[in-house]
């Protein structure tokens, strides 16, 4: 019997290794599986690499993993937003290396990787910084970059929805990187607002098919981490 | 001599925005263009972090933190609103499918090279967003700004000296003191904001300004 739930988030994340490629879902707070990043804080893996759209804010969530320094490399599009002080201090000190990838380049980089194809060309960044030293190949007249295509040992997403087959659906905007995160992740945990039984989602509306996924645990009334930081909460 | 307000230069920018467009709008005066839609036109915003149909922000305090736009900021889903995710929002953009986007800059060259993502100052953390996609793949580039720094200094220059988001990508530029488009040429004056003169705009441009066409 296929029954991909487990019982917590920290069971969901016990075997996330020290120099692991973490990808993070989440654009901002939307998305963002914070009951899954505190049970990987609590859990202690650290030289981390993660993929993420931005470095977090305030001290709970995303941050509060690089503030406590278990993460070696950021891979992103935007690291500097409202409320996010953790990781430029750290990037100022170089004690994090960072990647910056435009914000597409790093979606079909994920897509890519979970999807077989090892590279891709892109007109994104031609003739720009991010474009210096990468292979350049000209179609129709037009120049386009080489990308290479991103996995992840664990890829950690938050859903509304899912079924014990690992099927989801997603709440409004929180869905942004997940699907593809899910599909390039060597291991996929997705916490989930509710957990319903096999055959009560419409197999029209699933977003993501439960083959991309490993692990679901149930969260049912996940931290709003907007709320958390203006709150001044720390974790741990 | 004083040219319009941001509020006006939004007003002017959505009366060249054809019925029936999917826009995507950059974060500042770009926004304002939502509230300027002139009478008869429908535009369905796009925001690239997963949703088509984009309406206004709700009341402070209202919402979901799950509904947000590209700035992070509470927005609303109007009726016929779609989500979607990251690599299919791009594909929108990357793909030619999104016919316009409004964006601010730092810098646009009379060649249309657009720097918009960062000052290069060495001890600024880069972060770049979708700004290198957008300008890369939707159909029209659309650049408002004030047309000079808010130290005079010219934003319409010969060549960009801040690092550039896109090589040729910007057609048309709405300043506070005139609208003008990017030719093969070069600056082309469309238009100038009312009381502006000429002269005055060819000042404050640090590259050749082609001045009106005769109509």
């Amino acid at each position: 019997m296929i029954n991909k739930q487990v019982a917590s988030a920290a069971q969901a994340v016990a075997d996330v290794f020290d120099g692991a490629t973490v990808m993070i879902g989440g654009f901002g707070e939307a998305g963002s599986p914070i009951e899954l990043i505190h049970a990987l804080i609590d859990q202690g893996s650290t030289n981390l690499t993660v993929i993420n759209n931005n470095t977090g804010s305030g001290e709970v969530g995303l941050a509060a993993l690089i503030k406590a320094k278990r993460v070696s490399k950021m891979i992103c599009s935007y690291p500097r937003t409202a409320n996010s002080t953790v990781f430029p201090e750290l990037y100022n000190s170089d004690e994090i290396k960072l990647e910056l990838v435009p914000q597409g380049t790093l979606a079909e980089r994920i897509r890519a990787g979970g999807s077989g194809i090892p590279a891709f060309y892109t007109p994104t960044a031609c003739g720009t910084p991010l474009g210096e030293g990468k292979e350049c190949r000209t179609f129709n007249g037009r120049d386009y970059l080489l990308e290479y295509g991103l996995t992840a040992d664990f890829s950690l997403i938050k859903g509304r929805t899912a079924d014990a087959y690992g099927n989801v659906t997603y709440n409004k905007t929180a869905r942004n990187f997940a699907p593809i995160m899910a599909m390039a992740g060597k291991v996929t945990i997705v916490q989930t607002q509710k957990v319903v039984s096999i055959g009560a989602l419409d197999p029209e509306t699933i977003i993501t098919p439960g083959i991309f996924v490993n692990r679901i645990v149930e969260v049912p009334e996940p931290a709003i981490e907007s709320q958390l930081v203006a709150a001044g909460v720390t974790y741990p | 001599m004083t040219g319009l307000t941001r509020d006006a230069m939004a007003k002017r920018l959505a009366q060249d925005i054809p019925d029936g467009s999917y826009v995507n709008l950059g974060i500042g005066i770009p926004e304002l263009v939502t509230k300027c839609v002139p009478e008869g036109r429908e535009f369905i915003y796009h925001t690239e972090n997963g949703l088509l149909g984009m309406g206004p922000s709700p009341e402070e305090g209202e919402g979901d933190p799950e509904l947000i736009n590209a700035g992070k900021r509470r927005v609303t889903a109007l009726p016929g609103a779609a989500y979607f995710h990251h690599a299919d929002s791009f594909a929108m953009i990357r793909g030619g499918h999104l016919d316009l986007c409004v964006l601010g800059a730092l810098q646009v060259s009379c060649g249309g090279d657009l720097a918009n993502w960062s000052t290069g100052a060495k001890d600024a953390i880069p972060a770049v967003g979708g700004a290198m996609d957008l300008v890369a793949g939707v159909k029209s580039i659309y650049v408002i700004t004030q047309h000079c720094t808010k130290n005079g200094e010219p934003k319409l220059v010969e060549a960009c000296t801040f690092p550039l988001t896109g090589c040729g990508v910007v057609n048309r530029i709405y300043t506070d003191l005139a609208v003008i488009e990017v030719t093969e040429e070069g600056f082309q004056l469309i238009e100038l904001s009312p009381e502006i003169e000429f002269e005055f705009v060819k000042e404050r441009t640090a590259a050749p300004l082609l001045p009106l066409k005769d109509s």
